[in-house]
């Protein structure tokens, strides 16, 4: 078992020193980030009502999409640089693999988060920088990296991967926009910590759903 | 030097009498299934417009109901082959599974996409708009986009036994979201009503004439899937036998 999250770790870390290296990812996905929210106040003109109404929303849609950026990248690298060989013929369990992707994924978009919550927040003014939004926050990142590594490593062997990826995650992350959305919603307008909240249950349930399956079913993906 | 170890290891595919007259028996078996289905099909129409009963609120624009719901019924059916296709191909990795889920999913799509239009055109006169965003109707859009992506995936993907992999890892995950799907986006509409209240059945009890109508079509209409089903499956077959056949001329070519 020991043996199972050493080799997770040590995936994990080759991840986070290869970004810490070149800073492409969580740089370039948060700037993207503010760039949209910057774009949303031009397209939408928010006044402060409409922006407390919105606010879920347009935060979901451009995590959501910065997601898929980051993870178009997760597996590009060693795709384009042949490396993708080297995890096969590494003696590890395939999940292995697929779960450290998801953590080194989940905090790169965490990092882009620490930055990204704020300056929503202080845009739109609205209250997002409870601990209620950021399990939420939290959970949905987690369960957007559970689905999109998963199609990832499908992706970045076919062709357009950029075009496929989000055509093959999105329909799959419909539930998860709409608990994220809401549950978010909800903790805005001053909801208590909602444990037994439908949404918060949803997005757990999702994460429990991509997790297993991607568990089970990755090695299929990664064969030659 | 290897070209004879090469030569020797790989014989064409013989198409010997045994084979031949499988084949004559299974072409039997699909003229009579396709045979079936056209008479079943009349048989629906017949019902539809002739012997179903005219609905009281609605008038004759309810007759697309039975079309409506057959077409609903075996998109999700198709669905599940889908899914129990992907299962079975990852864990035989027989190709003959995989012809099945992609042959569905083809159908499937089409029949999601009619089901679709044919829901808007009986909203139209009896809702006044063409589409509205109400649980069902938006569980149907994500089913449908959720085709569409398998189709795609198997499409960008040039080499065919990965993309019979890929997909059926998404045929999987994919049947496993719907039904969380359905249930948030029930909960979202529940949650937040939304201005008008549809009903598509047809009422508090429904007569006889339009049960058996709606068994009817749904029987001419899964008869109609079959069919296509196996022709679908036949045609991928023979396109195997044609890669084979070129493969193993290329091979000899050299």
């Amino acid at each position: 078992m020991s043996l199972y999250f050493r080799q997770l770790a040590a995936l994990v870390l080759k991840d986070l020193r290869l970004e810490l290296r070149r800073r492409e990812t969580v740089a370039g996905v948060l700037v993207f980030v503010l760039l949209v929210l910057v774009l949303f106040q031009f397209a939408l003109d928010l006044e402060r009502a409409e922006a407390a109404r919105l606010t879920p929303g347009l935060l979901w849609i451009t995590l959501l999409f910065a997601g898929l950026l980051a993870l178009g990248r997760a597996f590009a690298a060693e795709y384009d640089q042949g490396t993708l060989d080297g995890l096969r013929l590494a003696p590890v369990d395939r999940s292995t693999i697929y779960l450290s992707k998801v953590i080194a994924t989940v905090l790169f978009l965490s990092l882009v988060e620490l930055v990204a919550l704020p300056a929503f927040a202080a845009a739109l003014d609205a209250p997002l920088l409870t601990p209620g939004v950021l399990v939420t926050v939290f959970l949905g990142t987690l369960g957007l990296a559970a689905a999109g590594t998963l199609f990832a490593a499908a992706a970045v062997q076919a062709r357009a991967r950029d075009v496929l990826l989000p055509l093959l995650v999105l329909p799959l992350l419909a539930p998860l926009l709409i608990a994220a959305v809401h549950a978010t919603a909800d903790l805005m307008a001053g909801a208590a910590v909602p444990w037994s909240a439908p949404w918060w249950e949803l997005l757990v349930g999702l994460c429990v759903l991509f997790l297993g399956a991607a568990v089970l079913l990755f090695d299929a993906l990664l064969e030659e | 030097m290897d070209k004879q170890l090469v030569l020797q290891e790989t014989a064409p595919p013989s198409v010997g009498p045994r084979v031949a007259a499988t084949q004559l028996r299974e072409d039997r078996a699909l003229r009579l299934l396709l045979g079936l289905a056209a008479i079943a099909m009349v048989v629906a129409l017949y019902a539809i417009f002739v012997y179903a009963p005219t609905e009281r609120v609605m008038g004759h624009v309810q007759r697309i109901f039975y079309v409506h719901v057959s077409l609903a019924w075996l998109s999700y059916l198709a669905f599940f082959v889908v899914f129990a296709c992907s299962v079975g191909y990852l864990w035989r990795r027989d190709e003959r599974w995989d012809a099945v889920a992609r042959a569905s999913a083809e159908i499937g799509v089409v029949f999601t996409t009619l089901f679709i239009l044919s829901g808007a055109l009986w909203g139209r006169p009896v809702w006044g708009t063409w589409w509205t965003w109400d649980a069902r109707l938006t569980t149907t859009a994500l089913l449908w986009f959720l085709y569409v992506a398998y189709l795609m995936l198997r499409a960008y993907v040039p080499d065919t036994a990965r993309a019979a992999r890929y997909a059926a890892v998404l045929g999987i995950v994919g049947f496993l979201d719907v039904p969380i799907i359905h249930m948030s986006v029930v909960w979202w509409r529940t949650l937040h009503p939304e201005p008008t209240v549809a009903r598509l059945d047809s009422g508090p009890a429904a007569p006889p004439e339009m049960v058996i109508t709606l068994v009817l079509a749904s029987l001419a209409f899964g008869l109609l899937y079959l069919a296509l089903l196996i022709v679908r499956v036949r045609l991928e077959r023979l396109r195997d036998e044609v890669r084979q056949l070129e493969q193993a001329l290329s091979l000899r070519g050299e």
